[in-house]
């Protein structure tokens, strides 16, 4: 019973809560990239790819100016122009989207590995400058809550603004209703003398910043300057969960991300007692639960909504 | 001064699309105040020369005017900024916004410069119902609301931009006879009160005859004739738009009535929801006649023809063609057992548009001998006769029997269906909706050859939104509401108002109901 007890105690602690945090951040920030592409119509397979090269360029720069800033400002230069190369081939050459997805995260892959060898000799590298925690003093003083919150890397605490940011965009400003119409009748936005391609752009790029954020949290903020090969590990496939599991709409997809970290954080937890081949598959369990929830939930709707139309 | 009074102004428009010249040197007026009616065929080059009046397209060759000003850019951003609005065919909504949020789009009111204001939005919504005369639930969403209600939102939203001059595509199409005399009351209202310019493209001809003051029709790109409508009736406009006399006279009758060929017995159908569609419904149908289902769409004639054929499960009765109980068995069996289908939706059920002609007029009978060799290797040369020679006597047009079946006009889509469907020489024959946005010249030549047909002894289902249709052809008619037979009459035995009120359950005959 005393080892049974010892794993509850682990399992349930602050540490888990912290954890969650920690991880869900990465994952909640592509989400809220793939909520804007998701609106506009898009469906975007390829967060995972840019997740991947957002890390790298983040360590990248890190590691060429000696200053994590200067990572997350390469990052970000990164994911602006993987938004751009991927909105110029699916909205102005329109290829199909879930190629160029799959395509992409195949290409993150093999340029990252192969920019990490030429530039560090191997396929990871670690030991860079990293983002610091911020220590917040007074956190302490609140139980629970204070140890959670605190200690965290900005990004956390950024993600909450994005967040809030991202909601008020789609849905209490023209701007969003533009988004959301450009993806559901294209045709309305153009006779209204709006170009549906232009917000499809923007939701892209949108998509390629913050997942270049998410990637460099990961390997910045998260993992201390590190960069490993294929780091992303399917991030960027759960946060387009996420968006499925949130209608697209960026605060709840927060919530789904946070529910992944919790399952992540334990599953971390639980690798002093099982197999951690065994724990890492819970994340893509709980994505399998929550697909077959949202099939289940459109059925629903569908049954009630019917009778309304005459 | 004539040309004070005329708010648009066509200068030679020209428009040539690869391969095709859409709109041939059209020089039009259009009158400030005026109700104007451009008519003609699919593919006649209306929509197009609207489509330029609305700045979607350009021209190849010649101007527009708007109110005496030449359109210098199309553009529809600039247009709708002097005043053209225009209501699509298929409505240019959002259905999960809401109808004040739709009529907004593009100027949407704000708080603080970057905020939608939702409140403000629905204010004024409301405020041009009022000045309109046009209500509408500001804040439920579109798609909760009906297609009549739709198009007051297209109209509204034309109006919120500030149109005074307002392009109607084929607004009827989808409305119910009530939901077209509101339309057309809402359109005398706005032209006469408000001084508005209203152009409304149609195929309709009592339409036009009963909304327009003037009207004109193209034919070939060309615009043939503009003349005041109480100068014309509908028979001339009919024969201008297809360039030939056309005699929706009587069709001949002839053969006698044989015996029954399709029988339903308490028949019961539920929806693709679980509701029950159809109740308890009987009716027995004989060679040689054509049984008209008049009924207001939603009212289980769907569902009927859709269980009758196998496309739906039955959940109880029993159907019998030929004397033969078909009763569950798969739409290849029922087919078998002696029935060909005219599905009412052509494009998704009825031909598939990305198989060429021939492939199209094949699909049913590839297992024939004279299209196979050894049972399992097709005979090109074999279907290709056959293909050419039902294009030839169906009057079909396209780019041959090699062509794209999808890249046909609706007309000869459907002319396609007919042709195929027809060909099978089955005894019983089930038709619905043949001629749902077709021109004049093919209803013509649809309505013939089903008359031929029912002449050679078929026994033919006839389901059609077109209650005009419905008296042309039947020589009976049953109404259906709400999945009941509410009456069951000869033709010429009651007139179209009468039978409204069947269709509508609020008259029904004592015995055929249950």
């Amino acid at each position: 019973m005393s080892e049974f007890e010892k794993i509850l105690s682990t399992v349930f602690s602050v540490g888990t809560l912290q954890q969650m945090l920690r991880s869900a951040t990465p994952v909640a920030l592509a989400a809220i990239g793939g909520s804007m592409t998701e609106h506009a119509g898009i469906m975007n397979i390829g967060m995972d790819g840019m997740i991947l090269m957002g890390a790298f360029f983040g360590v990248l720069g890190s590691f060429l100016a000696h200053t994590a800033l200067a990572g997350v400002g390469l990052a970000l230069l990164m994911g602006v122009l993987v938004g751009m190369f991927f909105a110029l081939l699916v909205v102005r050459y329109k290829s199909d989207e879930f190629i160029i997805g799959c395509a992409l995260n195949t290409f993150a892959v093999g340029l990252t590995s192969y920019l990490s060898r030429s530039y560090f000799g191997t396929t990871g590298t670690k030991g860079n400058p990293a983002l610091p925690a911020l220590h917040l003093p007074f956190l302490n003083k609140i139980p629970i809550l204070g140890p959670m919150l605190n200690d965290q890397s900005l990004f956390v605490y950024l993600t909450w603004l994005i967040m809030l940011l991202a909601w008020l965009f789609v849905y209490k400003t023209p701007y969003g209703f533009w988004l959301r119409a450009s993806g559901e009748k294209p045709d309305t936005l153009r006779t209204a003398g709006i170009s549906p391609k232009r917000m499809k752009w923007i939701a892209s790029i949108l998509c390629g910043v913050l997942c270049a954020l998410a990637g460099a949290h990961l390997s910045l903020g998260h993992l201390n300057g590190t960069f490993a090969e294929n780091m992303s590990n399917s991030r960027g496939y759960i946060a387009f969960a996420c968006v499925i599991f949130a209608a697209a709409n960026p605060a709840k997809a927060y919530l789904a991300a946070l529910m992944f970290g919790f399952f992540e954080a334990i599953g971390l937890r639980l690798q002093g007692y099982v197999s951690a081949d065994l724990t890492n598959i819970i994340p893509y369990v709980i994505t399998i639960i929550m697909m077959v929830y949202v099939v289940v939930r459109k059925q629903q709707r569908k049954k009630k909504a019917a009778p309304a139309s005459a | 001064m004539k040309q004070t009074d005329a708010v648009i102004r066509f200068e030679h428009i020209s428009m040539q699309f690869p391969g095709v010249l859409a709109n041939d040197d059209v020089s039009l007026e259009i009158r400030r105040g005026e109700v104007f009616a451009l008519i003609g065929e699919n593919g006649a080059g209306k929509s197009t020369l609207m489509n330029i009046l609305y700045g979607i397209q350009t021209p190849t060759a010649g101007s527009v005017y708007i109110k005496g000003v030449r359109v210098e850019e199309y553009d529809p951003k600039i247009v709708i900024g002097q005043g053209v609005g225009m209501v699509h065919q298929h409505f240019m909504l959002v259905p999960s916004f809401t109808v004040a949020q739709n009529i907004v789009m593009s100027r949407e009111p704000r708080k603080h410069k970057i905020f939608f204001d939702n409140a403000a939005a629905e204010a004024s919504v409301r405020a041009l119902e009022e000045e309109y005369g046009l209500v509408v639930p500001e804040s439920v969403p579109v798609e909760d609301i009906s297609v009549g209600l739709q198009q007051r939102v297209e109209i509204l939203k034309a109006l919120y931009r500030g149109a005074e001059i307002l392009i109607l595509d084929e607004p009827t199409a989808v409305l119910t006879p009530q939901e077209t005399d509101e339309l057309f009351a809402v359109i005398r209202r706005i032209v006469q009160e408000k001084a508005m310019t209203v152009i409304i493209i149609t195929h309709k001809l009592d339409e036009v005859m009963a909304i327009s003051d003037r009207v004109g029709v193209m034919r070939k790109g060309k615009l043939v004739g503009v003349h005041e409508t109480k100068d014309v009736d509908a028979r001339k406009l009919a024969s201008m738009m297809v360039g030939r006399p056309v005699l929706f006279d009587e069709l001949e009758r002839t053969g006698l009535v044989g015996d029954p060929a399709l029988r339903v017995s308490n028949l019961q159908v539920c929806d693709h929801r679980g509701l029950p569609a159809v109740r308890n419904l009987s009716l027995e149908l004989r060679a040689g006649e054509i049984l008209g289902i008049a009924a207001i769409e939603g009212n289980g004639q769907s569902e009927l023809i859709e269980a009758i054929t196998g496309l739906t499960p039955v959940k109880s009765g029993r159907v019998e063609v030929l004397g033969k109980d078909v009763t569950g068995q798969d739409p290849g069996e029922i087919r078998a057992a002696g029935l060909a289908h005219v599905p009412e939706d052509r494009l998704s059920t009825g031909i598939s548009a990305a198989a060429t002609v021939a492939e199209n007029l094949l699909t049913g009978k590839q297992r024939e001998p004279r299209f196979n060799r050894f049972g399992f290797h097709q005979n090109r040369a074999a279907v290709r006769r056959y293909a050419e020679e039902v294009y030839e006597r169906y009057d079909i047009r396209g780019a041959g029997v090699d062509g794209l079946a999808g890249d046909m006009s609706g007309g000869n889509m459907q002319k396609l269906v007919i042709a195929r469907e027809f060909g099978f020489d089955t005894p019983v024959l089930i038709v619905s909706q043949p001629t749902r946005g077709v021109d004049v010249g093919a209803i013509e030549f649809i309505h013939s050859r089903i008359m031929e047909k029912r002449n050679q002894g078929a026994a033919i289902l006839l389901s059609s939104a077109d209650l005009d249709e419905v008296f042309r052809l039947s020589d009976r008619i049953i109404t259906l509401y709400e999945g009941e037979i509410t009456g069951s009459f000869r033709a010429g035995e009651i007139s179209k108002e009468e039978i409204g009120l069947y269709m509508t359950g609020s008259k029904r005959q004592g015995g055929t109901a249950q």
